[in-house]
């Protein structure tokens, strides 16, 4: 039976290439690994090699032909029997070799439809008569892990620090004194290889939860957060479950320049596959660390190392687990919306409070996740205010702040009476000296300018 | 210091580097000054029995394994050629006893696996069904990824193999962490991490060696040196060449094992999973091989000699080498023959199947991007 030599497509581009070279003459006996012809791409020469044994039987295309599109039969070759054990092909027998058909048609593409959204999910009430408890955003955060930990065996923490000194900014303070050293793991000072750690645990089954000192450190590992936490459920057809937590500060700090001074936001943002919740205040630092603890996806955790200290009320009940992908309405309002997160929340209701003494009746929107981003709590607050700004505590360009732009002007366009403002740090490095620092970053009256801005009153 | 395994391949392998030869003296020289920790112990118990006593049955098994990759592989490259499989396409010809030797050594229920992204033939050593790989390779539903990892991401967490990675260098990191999970559960599992010369000088490597070493934890991390990362040669990219020697500083003991021969990279498995299983810590094995094709399937290979390549095929293959063994042990060249014919059959309704099956639906885009809804 003969087999057919067809022009092979020797890199992901080819669509045609020169016959170069023929080897082998009619006539030949082929041997599997021989190198038949020689074929020029468009990038380098390629060797054509047999795989079939048997008699190269009729040349078709001669040498020095070009454009030989990808597919074309090159020659025909007398396959050699299957059951003739004897490799010296002096009596070509029938082969029983498949021959590979042309490739089926791809089939019309239908439209493509995107899954319906869940079913929207609420804060849980927080019945009549509960008490609070006023806790540093710290300690809401450690009080999180540990619940965590009590609940579920796999879950154990891992980073620099975070055992014997406690935690360089002792977030995991207490957590080595009850849990022990093989749950509170100190790292050396690698962090793309214990974010490789970490990711592995969690492929294997653990729920580990990876503290950076701050996400600066975290570029060094971004390669397993995005490659390896984020997208091997996908590629794996959904085998390969990642249930792991990336957390740490970040953000500016206080003077401590460019290279330790950065919101990761908009980066992880970006990425399918990611949950990133950056919340403010402590009863949610607390809710969302437990959820997403308990998720199955990988989660990138931004806190914010200035906000460690400051203390809010949290709910005294005994499993405090917020939704994620929810914003929150901080403040109602009906004249402007003001949507921000983290450390942004409180410049931004500090703002409102100023506005509010000018006649200015304005709403503040935390969206504590920044992926999978609540669009609808955005948009309804725009349909009721027709005005809105973001405060963010990063830079303007490619921002959390230019998503929730395009969105009001995608979804949200009939609402509008006025442009949608960016309110965000200087697009420079963060400097070291005290003032120019201070005028980079964003503060409440860069907010309240904007406010009044698109409210036509400045 | 151990006297250096014999070179059966010097011709291709590390040719006559002077930076390679070993001291003639024998020095009782400590690697380090603590008397227990002997870099050199495992090799040492390799040399003593290097060859691997297989069963007749075994002997058997390893042949058709290695049989079924080399089969596999050739197809695969044939479908690539006929733009079935498109994008990257890295082939493990040549290389095959590396992933039957040390596979075959494995405990299914417990032990896991994790390698780059020449990873077909890791996943035939499992016995995987050949018809969901070749799918996968060509995007089809049926592949085992759902067509939505390709050539370099396949995973069967059903087999504990853990993929499939293309980032040269990431899955040593993610093995670590696979380990980590071994020991904290308890399962007296252990996690052979597979990756190249190339990715033998990322620096993630030596983070992971670190922390392994550190931790005690139950991994064997094995350099498939195939002597060209891409189409840089050893000699020209890694200024130590022996990479079982690139444990030393992290008290990693190494072991170098001719990978063209599936008898002694078992007898070595042998040696370095029972270390690990003791609780002592990781072993770096540096198995010499060679890829016979390109780096993938768009390499021209003009960076080596088309003598070097055959005088491999003629002098150092491992199935020809296996199949000699078993011819020796009583065998007949019609029985291997009529084994070849069954699994090239096997092979072409695979690649029927991967041909014939259809694309993935177009829903399928949108599922497995997150494992819950928000």
């Amino acid at each position: 039976m003969a087999i057919e030599l067809k022009m092979p497509a020797l890199s992901p581009t080819m669509e045609q290439g020169t016959l170069a070279k023929w080897l082998k003459s009619e006539g030949d006996t082929i041997e599997p690994g021989d190198i038949i012809a020689e074929i020029e791409t468009d990038k380098a020469t390629m060797e054509f090699e047999a795989i079939d044994e048997g008699v190269l039987s009729k040349i078709m295309i001669d040498e020095g032909t070009e454009d030989v599109a990808v597919g074309t039969v090159i020659a025909m070759m007398t396959g050699e029997g299957e059951d003739d054990g004897d490799t010296s092909a002096a009596e070509p027998a029938p082969a029983a070799a498949a021959e590979p058909a042309a490739a089926p048609e791809p089939a019309a593409k239908p439209a493509a439809e995107k899954t319906a959204p869940a079913a929207s999910a609420h804060d849980p009430e927080i019945p009549e008569g509960t008490s609070f408890t006023s806790t540093a955003v710290r300690e809401a955060l450690r009080d999180g892990m540990a619940e965590e930990m009590r609940r579920d065996e796999r879950v154990f923490v891992m980073g620099e620090e975070v055992a014997e000194y406690q935690g360089a900014y002792k977030v995991t303070q207490g957590l080595l004194d009850e849990f022990g050293a093989k749950r509170v793991i100190d790292t050396p000072i690698t962090e793309y290889g214990f974010a490789g750690i970490g990711t592995g645990a969690a492929m294997g089954g653990l729920r580990p939860i990876v503290e950076f000192m701050t996400f600066n450190f975290a570029m060094q590992a971004i390669d397993h957060i995005i490659n390896s936490a984020a997208k091997t459920n996908y590629m794996s057809g959904g085998q390969m479950r990642c249930p792991i937590v990336f957390r740490g500060p970040n953000g500016a700090a206080s003077r401590v320049g460019a290279q330790h001074s950065q919101n990761y936001g908009p980066w992880y943002a970006s990425v399918p596959g990611l949950i990133v919740i950056a919340p403010y205040d402590s009863a949610d630092a607390k809710g969302l660390m437990k959820a997403a603890i308990r998720s199955e996806d990988p989660v990138v955790f931004l806190e914010n190392e200035l906000v460690y200290g400051r203390s809010f009320d949290v709910p005294d009940i005994d499993d405090h687990v917020l939704p994620i992908g929810k914003a929150r309405i901080m403040r109602e309002g009906s004249d402007v919306t003001i949507v921000s997160y983290s450390i942004g929340v409180g410049m931004a209701l500090e703002a409102a409070d100023e506005l509010a003494g000018q006649g200015i009746d304005a709403e503040v929107i935390d969206l504590r996740t920044l992926r999978p981003l609540d669009k609808q709590a955005v948009l309804t607050s725009l349909a009721k205010t027709n005005r809105l700004i973001v405060a963010e505590e990063g830079w303007p360009t490619c921002s959390i702040a230019s998503e929730i732009q395009a969105i009001c002007m995608e979804e949200g366009f009939d609402d509008l009476d006025a442009p949608v403002l960016r309110v965000c740090n200087e697009d420079v490095p963060l400097p070291y000296a005290a003032n120019l620092e201070k005028l980079a970053l964003i503060d409440a009256s860069s907010i309240v300018e904007a406010a009044k801005k698109v409210c036509y009153a400045s | 210091m151990a006297k250096q395994p014999q070179k059966s391949k010097a011709s291709a392998k590390k040719p006559a580097a002077p930076s390679k030869t070993e001291p003639h003296s024998a020095p009782a020289l400590a690697p380090s000054d603590d008397p227990d920790f002997m870099l050199q112990s495992l090799q040492r118990e390799f040399e003593a029995a290097k060859s691997f006593d297989a069963s007749d049955e075994q002997m058997m098994g390893f042949y058709e394994q290695m049989l079924l990759i080399r089969r596999f592989e050739e197809k695969a490259g044939q479908l690539y050629g006929l733009g079935l499989i498109g994008g990257f396409c890295h082939l493990y010809i040549g290389q095959e006893a590396v992933a039957i030797g040390l596979q075959s050594a494995l405990d299914g229920d417990k032990d896991s696996v994790i390698t780059g992204y020449r990873d077909h033939g890791h996943m035939l050593a499992y016995g995987i069904d050949p018809n969901v790989i070749m799918a996968e390779l060509t995007g089809r539903e049926a592949g085992i990824s759902k067509g939505k990892g390709g050539s370099m991401h396949m995973f069967s967490t059903e087999h504990k193999f853990y993929g499939g990675h293309g980032i040269v260098g990431a899955q040593v990191a993610l093995g670590g962490g696979l380990a980590l999970a071994h020991k904290y559960n308890e399962d007296g599992g252990l996690c052979l991490a597979y990756f190249g010369d190339g990715a033998a000088n990322q620096g993630q490597v030596y983070e992971t060696f670190n922390m392994a070493s550190l931790w005690n934890l139950p991994i064997v991390f094995v350099v498939e040196d195939n002597q060209y990362a891409m189409g840089t040669s050893t000699k020209r990219s890694s200024a130590e060449t022996r990479f079982y020697r690139r444990g030393t500083s992290f008290r990693i003991p190494g072991m170098e094992v001719n990978g063209m021969d599936v008898l002694e990279v078992r007898a070595a498995a042998e040696v370095a999973f029972k270390h690990v299983r003791d609780g002592k810590g990781p072993v770096l094995m540096e198995l010499n091989t060679y890829r016979y094709r390109g780096h993938s399937m768009s390499d021209p290979a003009k960076y080596r000699t088309r003598e070097e390549v055959q005088d491999q095929r003629d002098h150092h293959d491992p199935i020809e080498a296996l199949k000699k063994a078993l011819i020796a042990a009583g065998k007949s060249e019609d029985d291997l023959k009529s084994i070849d014919k069954a699994i090239r059959k096997r092979v072409a309704e695979a690649a029927d199947f991967a041909e014939n099956s259809p694309e993935p639906e177009a829903p399928e885009l949108y599922t497995d991007v997150l494992v819950e809804e928000y």
